[in-house]
């Protein structure tokens, strides 16, 4: 755990005003550390998404990021519903939201594959009824 | 082209960031489903869209775009244009629709930008 800078949020899943929130606060930290605009925009968009996923699918989570020197790992851990069919729910257009979320501007089923193609490494972990992980890592 | 010539063309209001209307902006997205501007990657991109909620804003924030087009005449509550504000983004409003706003940028010059699947 040698230099690394871990940040830590909880994610509000009862209000989806402020879903995004904790996104918005890693992008402006990794800002003021000194991080390519490139690596900034990949960390910060797979995390929103995540971030997101988290408040409309499994009533909010925790967010936690760690900066190393070469690397960014971001973990999003929730206890919402599981993911039953991974490799389906990670396919372009897979969505469950319902059209209250759709009116909202999600749910176009367009997230996970998001956070797979701005992430160098995306690991998810996933227990019907208890909860989902997913881990992402973007080289610096 | 300048995010002046956005308003004049779309004779849009301009609800924050009335000092920053000469920034130039070089491609545009029109959408409202956040996932599919998260997709979308491109410098200095303006964001058209319905939706009026926060999540508008930080989608936004989050692919560093300089200005978000509200259409249809919709205007967003003033956290929402704060929200902008303090993320140093333009934020305008047209009684535009969608299709027409877009088109009009788009004759007037300004590009789509890159393909979605890059
Ligand atoms: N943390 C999670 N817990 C439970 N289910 C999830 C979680 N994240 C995603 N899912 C499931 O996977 C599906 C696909 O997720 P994805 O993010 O790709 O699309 P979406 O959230 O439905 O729409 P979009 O992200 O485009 O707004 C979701 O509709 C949902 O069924
Ligand atoms: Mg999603």
């Amino acid at each position: 755990m040698a230099d690394c800078v871990r940040l830590r949020y909880v994610i509000d899943g009862e209000n989806f005003t402020s879903a995004g929130e904790a996104s918005v606060k890693v992008k402006r930290s990794l800002r003021q550390m000194g991080f390519s605009p490139e690596v900034i925009r990949k960390v910060s968009v797979a995390m929103y998404e995540g971030e997101i996923n988290m408040v409309i699918h499994a009533r909010g989570g925790v967010a936690t990021v760690d900066v190393y020197e070469d690397r960014i790992v971001i973990v999003l851990e929730d206890e919402g519903p599981g993911i039953p069919d991974i490799p389906l729910a990670m396919q372009a257009g897979y969505s469950t939201a319902p059209d209250n979320i759709r009116s909202l501007g999600f749910g176009a089923g367009m997230g996970l594959p998001n956070m797979k193609k701005y992430t160098d490494d995306m690991k998810i972990e996933s227990v019907v009824g208890k909860g989902t992980t997913i881990t992402m890592t973007v080289n610096v | 082209m300048k995010i002046s010539e956005i308003a004049s063309l779309l004779n849009a209001e301009v609800l924050c960031g009335n000092g920053e209307l000469d920034r130039e902006v070089k491609s545009a997205c029109g959408c409202d489903m956040m996932s599919d501007v998260l997709a979308f990657v491109k410098e200095q991109a303006v964001l058209i869209t319905g939706l009026c909620n926060p999540q508008v804003v930080r989608t936004a924030q989050m692919m560093d775009m300089v200005c978000i087009v509200f259409v249809r005449g919709k205007r967003p509550p003033k956290e929402v244009v704060e929200l902008a504000e303090k993320a140093d983004i333009v934020v305008l409003a047209t009684n535009e629709r969608m299709y027409v706003a877009c088109g009009m940028l788009y004759q007037s010059g300004l590009s789509g930008g890159g393909v979605v699947n890059g």
